[in-house]
């Protein structure tokens, strides 16, 4: 269904359609976190992704046109464009280590906070405690990138009526 | 337009559990999913969903746009200030253990304020978007 929903999304001219099909992706995205175990990330995909993330993609569509243009390349050089990265990515992906292997590095330290957790925090929710404490400065630059992203969104729309007149269509998607 | 009764009453209905629901996954985040980045999640979205159903100017005047404005910023202060109060307490920055009279309650005080200024930042930056690309009208 994921995939048929990509496929639809790719196919479908209008744009207004598109907003809803990626709705719909991101709640059938919610699900397969949730079966996988992260509800932290399922709560966030769902109210993110399929609701505030919607209502932005139909706001913009308000301000701009509802149909898709047409392309303007031939179908080549986005093709060329894919392969190069798609063979990028996969020479990247032979230098991971091996799927599962309990000596990775992501692997060997989740014990370690799982066994450190309460008696060093008292938190029992380990994902709350790893991103607050333990990670709290990583955090610390999402929440700057947040940040960031707000202000830029800000500068870019929020604009004085009078000065609408003499602007370009560039938009902040 | 009072096609929307459905809508209005619908909102009217779940928009206090949304907004309670988010303030439960904010402080509940310890024990269960959830932190400050979902509950922000949730209570931008509960903002914007009145707006959408009652209009932008009256979700305006109870969430104005110089108080999101001024949240925004607000929510990495408070995170960057509890860092910096694990410097003036004797520990690193962004160190906990120093905060209350013993390290795990310092712990659970610091990570209750971290996520209270992500909580603050993520809902804000949220409902300004929303503001932002709805405050203009169609512009050809």
């Amino acid at each position: 269904m994921l995939a048929v929903t990509t496929l639809a999304i790719v196919r479908v001219r209008n744009l207004f359609a598109v907003a809803v099909l990626s709705s719909i992706y991101s709640f059938m995205m919610a699900t397969v976190v949730l079966v996988l175990d992260a509800p932290d990330v399922a709560l966030t995909e769902a109210a993110v992704g399929a609701g505030v993330g919607t209502v932005l993609i139909v706001g913009a569509l308000y301000l701009t046109k509802t149909d898709e243009s047409p392309p303007v390349h031939g179908v080549f050089l986005p093709m060329i464009v894919a392969a190069g990265t798609a063979a990028v990515l996969l020479f990247a992906a032979s230098e991971t280590p091996p799927f599962g292997n309990p000596s990775n590095p992501v692997t060997a330290m989740g014990p370690d906070y799982v066994a450190r957790s309460i008696p060093e925090t008292g938190i029992p929710n380990v994902v709350s405690s790893v991103l607050a404490s333990y990670r709290g400065f990583d955090t610390l630059g999402e929440t700057v990138v947040i940040f960031t992203a707000g202000i830029a969104v800000l500068m870019l729309l929020k604009r004085s009526p009078a000065r609408r007149r003499g602007e370009g269509d560039k938009k902040g998607e | 337009m009072r096609l929307d009764l459905i809508l209005r009453v619908a909102t009217k209905l779940i928009l206090p559990f949304m907004l309670l629901f988010a303030v439960y996954v904010q402080l509940h985040g310890d024990y269960s999913a959830g932190g400050g980045f979902q509950a922000g999640a949730i209570a931008g979205a509960g903002v914007i969903l009145y707006a959408l159903v009652f209009g932008l100017a009256a979700a305006r005047r109870i969430v104005p746009p110089a108080l999101v404005e001024t949240m925004v910023p607000l929510g990495v202060f408070i995170f960057a200030a509890v860092g910096a109060a694990g410097w003036l307490t004797g520990g690193n920055y962004l160190e906990y253990n120093y905060l209350a009279h013993d390290p795990v309650h310092g712990q659970e005080w610091g990570v209750l304020l971290v996520e209270l200024g992500v909580f603050v930042t993520v809902s804000a930056t949220m409902v300004a978007i929303f503001y932002a690309f709805t405050g203009r009208g169609r512009s050809r």
